[in-house]
């Protein structure tokens, strides 16, 4: 297991060179200087010039790859061009949004998926079996951000049970925090959980129809137990990956949700930064979100091969 | 013929026949605002009823399909014509540098939601339908090179392939001439689903404003427009959103319908 990890972690590591390499690239070619920007275009040179300096931008192109690297390393994220304050900062206040969204609405899809999942396939074939698929194949053509707004139109507008947008913070306590991200939360999870329990309910009938499941039948557990001792624990392989592919697809449509509940997030950071060409917080955003996508995969490929030791030897 | 794919190309077909309409003929001209006629329900002169500029709803409806199905389809596109041919090169240089090198740099793209491409080509180039269908595109090219991969490398096993290098083939002309329309089916099947997260992804770009750009109507761009008015026009967010789904969902059936009929064996889980 532990020539595993190192592989896994060294391969992570590539992964993240690259990726930063990429998306610097991108960003380097984005035309339009950030300090004739911010100075706007009467400044006159000499002032350009020492901007330039003040922010670093006048180094070489690999000179300043790597002290972006080196600063994100140290957790020095730079300092925006449009508010002056340190991206780290920016960063970290918008977090407390976004992260605790994808994962409340990664719970909600679990827990939706899950038994929706076990129910279907336990009932193969049959009305409960059938509702449950018709259900998921809705789900899954359901756009989320429309998903959202229905859920404002008919629990904000209509009941008026949660607010229609913003956050309070987490300040006012944690309930209060959570009742404002319920309904994004929930907006979130749903088409996630229609693909999850798809996944839960073809990973539960193949692994149904294994030998081992019939020897643990034949040794007289009842159909239940078998399910529940061997059969759970083998389905979730598959289940285990689509759950580490979600969470990038919840980081990334939390930014659209974001849009729809007007929370201040990732997302409405990364959008105000593009419409106010603040490029070192794009970079520094969008390098966090693929981050988190790599080292979620990652995880994911070390709770395999926990699950299931067959996997060390073959990669 | 199943129910489901039945179901599907009708579904997938209206839509595609309310665009190529859209090009000759519409109710309304889809741009024409009329303020007097401004947030009409549904029914009466204007079927689906008005926008907030007394725009038909239905014209933009049709217009809107175009933008859609252009966008997925030529993302699409470039997913197969790219992906593909990674995935059988890949698979014919099994176990070598090339394919790790191809695996690796799909691995690497996946790390990259459509959504954080569209956003990094929005701050170079700013924002236009364009960079959806080459935001979209990127994402579908590992989907394809990873299918086409899967499949071919069980293929090179086959004593048909044996053969065909006994007789002499290079494994370009293997992968071309025997590999290829063997995995055909499976890549159609894929492309359905591709299509129609592609729907989607474009409806989602087009909402934030990273998609088509006024004047082109667009789904997602209806939607965000409906979004301050949905409690006094709901009908404005109702109908692009089912226009989406019933998309989306013909897709789907069309998907499963397609793959019990290419092939009854091939049970590949639909996620």
């Amino acid at each position: 297991m532990l020539r595993y990890t190192i592989k896994r972690l060294l391969s992570l590591c590539i992964s993240l060179a690259v990726a930063s390499l990429v998306i610097f690239s991108v960003i380097e070619i984005a035309p339009g200087d950030p300090a004739s920007f911010m100075l706007g275009m009467n400044a006159q040179p000499e002032t350009l010039a020492a901007l330039r300096t003040e922010l670093g931008l006048d180094a070489s192109k690999p000179e300043r790859y790597l002290s972006w690297v080196g600063g994100l390393l140290t957790g020095d994220f730079g300092t925006s061009y449009t508010y002056r304050t340190p991206v780290a900062d920016m960063i970290a206040a918008r977090m407390w949004v976004s992260l605790p969204l994808a994962l409340y609405a990664l719970a909600l899809s679990t827990l939706i998926a899950f038994p929706a999942g076990i129910y279907a396939a336990s009932r193969r074939g049959r009305a409960g079996d059938l509702g449950v698929m018709g259900a998921t194949q809705l789900g899954v053509a359901v756009p989320n951000f429309w998903f959202a707004m229905m859920l404002v139109l008919i629990f904000s507008i209509n009941l008026r049970w949660f607010a229609a947008g913003g956050f309070v913070g987490w300040d006012k306590g944690l309930l209060a925090g959570l009742h404002a991200l319920t309904l994004p939360a929930i907006a979130l999870a749903l088409p996630q959980a229609a693909i999850l329990a798809r996944v839960m309910r073809s990973s539960l009938l193949d692994v149904l129809g294994e030998d081992y499941m019939r020897t643990a039948r034949a040794k007289g557990l009842t159909e239940r137990q078998a399910l529940w001792r061997h059969g759970l624990r083998n389905a979730l392989i598959p289940v285990l990956t689509i759950i580490g592919l979600q969470f990038s697809f919840l980081l990334a449509g939390s930014i659209i949700i974001e849009q729809v509940f007007y929370l201040p997030g990732l997302g409405r950071l990364v959008f105000q930064s593009i419409s106010a060409r603040d490029l070192i917080v794009v970079e520094s955003v969008v390098m966090l979100l693929v981050f988190s996508v790599i080292l979620v995969n990652f995880l994911v490929d070390l709770a395999y091969a926990a699950v299931d030791p067959r996997l060390r030897s073959r990669t | 013929m199943n129910r489901n794919l039945i179901i599907g190309a009708a579904l997938t077909g209206f839509f595609i026949l309310a665009a190529l309409v859209s090009f000759v003929w519409t109710p309304f001209d889809h741009t024409a605002m009329d303020i007097p006629n401004k947030l009409k329900g549904i029914g009466g002169d204007h079927l689906l009823g008005t926008d907030h500029f007394g725009r038909d709803i239905l014209s933009m409806i049709m217009v809107g399909a175009r933008t859609s199905i252009a966008v997925a389809l030529v993302a699409v596109g470039i997913g197969m014509g790219l992906g593909i041919p990674l995935g059988l090169w890949a698979a014919a240089r099994r176990g070598s540098l090339v394919d790790e090198l191809i695996m690796r740099g799909n691995d690497l793209i996946f790390a990259f939601p459509s959504l954080v491409i569209a956003i990094l080509i929005t701050a170079i180039f700013g924002a236009s339908a364009i960079n959806a269908i080459i935001a979209i595109g990127i994402f579908n090219i590992p989907v394809f090179a990873r299918i086409t991969r899967g499949a071919a490398l069980s293929l090179w096993e086959r004593e048909f392939i044996l053969a065909a290098r006994v007789a002499g083939k290079s494994a370009t002309r293997i992968s071309v001439e025997h590999i290829l329309p063997n995995v055909t089916n499976l890549l159609i099947v894929q492309s359905t689903i591709q299509f129609s997260l592609g729907i989607l992804a474009e409806a989602g770009l087009s909402y934030v404003g990273l998609g088509a750009q006024p004047p082109t109507p667009s789904w997602g761009r209806m939607l965000a427009d409906a979004q301050t008015l949905v409690s006094i026009a709901p009908h404005m967010a109702l109908i692009p959103g089912f226009a989406i789904i019933l998309t989306v969902l013909g897709l789907n059936l069309m998907g499963d319908g397609l793959r019990d009929y290419l092939d009854p064996r091939l049970r590949v889980a639909r996620v």
